[in-house]
């Protein structure tokens, strides 16, 4: 069983760095599609100001 | 449940399934012993990271061609995907490297052009940053990437043009390994491209979701 920890240690350290960019890309997105809520918001209140 | 969801819980399953034959099914390396099973994560990442790094070229040469943001988006999908990839290469190769060669880092050709692969994809990312005006990044960002891709062959064929502490091919070549080691091989590729393929589609949708907020924020200024 020598270097198990070395072999253990790259599997989770790979996994990792993929967990952490799937959830920035899943974080980033939902930001995005707050400011889209909060812009469309914005968006009818001026339609609704210009009338 | 959304077709998303679906494609990741599969991914996930495959990639389990890869991770058990890598430990379970593929016999143990006489001279390096359990260590050697990194190579199941390490050399199809490198191979995945590669094959994500051509798909940014594509996309880079598509935007120059067609001028449509669809290959802007494909093009930085793929470069940031082709980085987490190259990531878990750097890091797992010194983990490998420390017991099978007594150090953690070698400055040979393979090692050090697939490092300046990473670094010149990392300054694509900066770039996008710098660049404040959509159309005029997209094309600065297209040729760089144009650029930044001619390491990749650069990086494939380090071991046969220099001589290198890393290891000679052993899977594009007869014989080498063992037929159960290259199938395992193979299974553990085809997850990381599955992969690949899911983490691009995600990256992409974000980039189509940041235009929709752009096209959005413009509307608002013109009410």
């Amino acid at each position: 069983m020598k270097n198990l920890g070395s072999v253990f240690a790259a599997y989770m350290i790979g996994w990792a760095v993929f967990f952490l960019f799937s959830v920035s890309i899943a974080r980033r997105t939902r930001t995005l599609r707050e400011e889209i809520e909060r812009l469309n918001a914005r968006l009818k209140d001026l339609v609704k100001q210009g009338k | 449940m959304t077709r998303i969801a679906v494609a990741a819980l599969t991914v996930c399953a495959l990639i389990g399934i890869s991770t058990y034959a890598a430990f379970y099914v593929a016999p143990t390396e006489q001279t390096m012993g359990l260590v050697q099973r990194i190579f199941y994560l390490h050399a199809p990442c490198g191979m995945t990271a590669l094959f994500a790094f051509f798909v940014s070229f594509i996309g880079c040469i598509g935007y120059l061609l067609k001028r449509e943001s669809k290959w802007d988006w494909l093009a930085v999908a793929s470069a940031e995907t082709g980085i987490a990839f190259c990531t878990v290469v750097l890091l797992t190769g010194p983990i490998w490297a420390h017991p099978a060669w007594g150090v953690w880092w070698a400055w040979d050709a393979r090692l050090t052009s697939t490092l300046v692969l990473w670094l010149l994809y990392i300054s694509y990312l900066v770039l996008r940053n710098m660049v404040e005006d959509p159309n005029r990044r997209a094309q600065i960002c297209a040729f760089y990437g144009i650029f930044a891709f001619l390491d990749v062959p650069l990086v494939y064929g380090s071991i046969w043009w220099w001589r290198t502490q890393h290891p000679q091919p052993v899977v594009f070549t007869s014989g080498g390994l063992d037929p159960t080691m290259r199938k395992v091989f193979y299974l553990s590729w085809f997850a990381l491209m599955c992969l690949m393929a899911l983490l691009i589609c995600q990256r992409y949708q974000l980039e189509k979701t940041r235009e929709e907020v752009e096209v959005l924020k413009r509307e608002v200024e013109n009410a």
